[in-house]
């Protein structure tokens, strides 16, 4: 039993990342209808902001937690004003294609810089363990949780009981209704995109100290994550939050009883979800216009 | 606003697209150039020039040819077999089939007469099946697996650096012997790691210890915390957690393996194959005091601290055993054709059947004739604190030497050389 608890507690700090990161993407799909591939290269840039706040400036991990969800909203404003927003009218491959290709660069800039090789990261801050019941577990890991709930939680409130998320949601939902009373579904536009850039940079630097930070770690997640994302609904925020906790815990779970199918267990759970319920498990139905 | 894609088809699209992603890495140019057999020698070196083994082999690895080659040039000067020798590069990806065609590339169109490197085993598989139809010499330095030597080996393919055996094989039995007799391995689900594991588990219970539990871990894996309390949790714990996992996977083993203070807990860390990559990534204060086995390292003696330096001059970093064991092979390769007088393979091999030598990266060495498996000590090693090196990139210390002998198996009897 104390090895079930600790294994579901495993699978809900890997789910706390996918929590984090499928948010991100489901915020950006919702309101601009842009599948972002490059979600995995920002959490991977994230992790690689921490590394150099502590390499060149000597800025620990507090720093780096502000600042790198910071420059990554702003930067990923640009990057919505400069070139997602003039393909949005197209057919949305195109922006597959251009946040496919964004990602290919960003991964191939910083292994032309570094190389495959992972960069050394410090410990992080919390370096005990705490007392759970039944179990000790590393405090850090037990922060990093703590932090992709609260996160979440607060994205949930900000998007339920605010007017800025009352707004936003109508503008994913009916935006040509939205618009028809009189709101200016546009100037949402790229505040949400950096507003899911942040979320995936701050993953990135949650993961520094605890995993190994290269140029490829993006992309080995972010296909796990595409599949969360599927399993929940494209585009449905508790959908995102619920199947990302569910599926580290799938995971974790799975590396314990039939280590062997951990890996699978996700695609085949997502095929399923298509065949029955192709929308996702939150995700709603959706009919020709 | 007329959606033409389904969700539920942009999301599966979305998820094949994220698979290419991973699975991309940048193509890497073949080099030119390459002679008729009679006017020169053309040295091929495979390698990965783009993905997780770039470092500890890739571009350095071709410098250190080309070292070779230059050495071999001043050393015998007009009495060379030739003065045409050259150096030519390609990026295998450490994909199998991009290994087997680039490799067929560089005999059959560039006229490499020998290719060196090729790290990754299922890679270095295909690269000697290629020599062995196309007849020409290949030098493995960069895989590990034992296969090379046993079932798949041909006359044409030599394995010059180490393989899973002595890897096994010295940490396996060392830590054993010191004490850490109950062993919880965990290795990455593919062909090396199926390898390791199985060396590792003779190895221990030949040493007199036990393999109390052991785990396939998906490869890649960002999250090893399921393993590690396994391990954890067994009664009695386990001596040792032996890991087997290389590049990224290692460093998350052991950035995890501390937060979940297992050090503490009494479980010692035993690393399977690292690289001085490695540990530069992971950070030397975090592993001192690791034990692992290593075919070489570039602070080991005089000999190979004079080489070393020179070329930390050329490369700009300090060699790994790959660089030093690409120089080594590609050294006595033209010195074995300059014996023949020929770089006709058959003659090159009955000079380097049986040879025995010594060099600076290959003490007490043997080229084993009935398998082609180059034997030479190794080292059994341990990461130096960060307050004893002597200078940056200096991590390593001898623990002890482990006699060529002892160091590698016995030929194998799945091999035949006809």
């Amino acid at each position: 039993m104390t090895s079930f608890l600790q294994q579901a507690f495993n699978g809900l700090v890997s789910g706390g990342f996918y929590a984090l990161l499928a948010l991100g993407l489901a915020v950006i799909f919702g309101m601009l209808h842009v599948v972002n591939f490059a979600h995995g290269a920002i959490y991977m840039l994230g992790a690689f902001g921490a590394v150099a706040l502590q390499d060149t400036a000597g800025l620990g991990f507090w720093w780096a937690l502000l600042l790198v969800p910071l420059t990554a909203a702003l930067a990923g404003m640009v990057l919505e004003r400069l070139f997602i927003h003039r393909l949005a009218a197209l057919d949305p491959l195109y922006n597959f294609l251009l946040t496919f290709g964004i990602a290919l660069v960003c991964q191939d800039l910083l292994r032309m810089k570094y190389g495959a090789q992972s960069r050394p990261y410090d410990e992080g801050p919390f370096p005990g363990s705490v007392d759970l019941g039944p179990f000790d577990y590393p405090a850090y890991q037990v922060f990093v949780l703590g932090a992709a709930a609260v996160v979440c939680l607060a994205v949930w409130l900000l998007l339920t009981r605010t007017r800025i998320g009352t707004v936003v949601r109508a503008s994913t939902e009916r935006p040509e209704l939205t618009r028809a009373l009189g709101i200016d579904t546009g100037r949402w536009v790229t505040p949400v995109f950096g507003f899911g850039v942040a979320l995936a940079a701050l993953a990135g630097v949650l993961a520094a100290p605890m995993r190994a930070v290269n140029s490829g770690m993006g992309a080995d997640l972010i296909i796990a994550v595409f599949a969360v994302v599927v399993i929940g609904g494209l585009g449905s925020i508790p959908g995102a939050v619920v199947a990302g906790f569910a599926i580290g815990m799938l995971q974790a779970l799975g590396n314990l009883y039939v280590p062997v199918l951990s890996q699978t267990s996700v695609f085949v759970l997502m095929a399923v979800v298509l065949l029955v319920r192709p929308a996702g498990l939150f995700g709603k139905e959706e009919h020709a216009l | 606003m007329g959606h033409t894609w389904s969700k539920a088809a942009v999301a599966t699209a979305a998820v094949v697209a994220g698979s290419l992603l991973a699975g991309c890495g940048g193509g890497g140019p073949g080099s030119g150039g390459g002679k008729i057999s009679d006017d020169g020698i053309t040295l091929g070196v495979l390698t990965d020039l783009s993905g997780v083994y770039a470092e500890l082999a890739g571009e350095d690895a071709v410098t250190a040819v080309e070292m070779a080659v230059a050495d071999f040039e001043k050393k015998h000067g007009d009495d060379a077999v030739t003065d045409d020798i050259d150096v030519i590069s390609a990026d295998h990806q450490n994909k199998p089939d991009v290994a087997n065609t680039r490799a067929r590339n560089m005999y059959e169109r560039e006229k490499a007469d020998a290719v060196f490197d090729v790290p990754t085993s299922s890679a270095a598989l295909a690269v000697a099946n290629v020599a062995e139809q196309s007849q020409k010499l290949y030098f493995n330095i960069g895989a590990a697996t034992t296969e090379l030597t046993g079932e798949s080996c041909n006359p044409y393919t030599y394995a010059w650096a180490y393989d899973t055996y002595m890897l096994a094989n010295g940490t396996g039995t060392e830590v054993t012997r010191q004490g850490g007799e109950s062993w919880y391995l965990i290795y990455p689900d593919y062909a090396f790691g199926q390898d390791m594991e199985k060396e590792f588990s003779t190895a221990i219970e030949e040493a007199g210890g036990e393999v109390v539990g052991k785990d396939p871990t998906p490869f890649p894996n960002d999250n090893f915390s399921t393993f590690l309390l396994k391990a954890s949790a067994k009664k009695p714990a386990p001596a040792v957690l032996g890991t087997l996992q290389a590049g990224g996977d290692l460093v998350n083993v052991v950035k995890q393996y501390q937060q979940f203070k297992l050090k503490e807990k009494g479980i010692q860390l035993a690393i399977g194959l690292m690289f001085d990559t490695d540990i530069k990534a992971i950070g030397q204060d975090k592993l001192a005091g690791t034990m692992f086995t290593s075919a070489w390292f570039w602070n080991v003696d005089e000999e190979s601290r004079e080489w070393a330096e020179r070329f930390r001059e050329e490369a700009g970093t300090w060699p790994t055993f790959d660089h030093a064991a690409n120089y080594s092979a590609a050294t006595h390769y033209l010195e074995a054709v300059q014996r023949a007088g020929t770089d006709d393979p058959e003659e090159v091999n009955k000079e380097l059947e049986g040879m025995e030598f010594d060099d600076f990266f290959a003490r007490n060495a043997e080229v084993r004739a009935a398998d082609h498996r180059v034997v030479h000590d190794a080292y059994l090693a341990r990461v130096k604190d960060p307050a004893d090196s002597e200078t940056a990139g200096d991590f390593t210390e001898k623990v002890e030497t482990i006699p060529a002998d002892k160091a590698f198996g016995p030929p194998s009897p799945d091999c035949s050389m006809s």
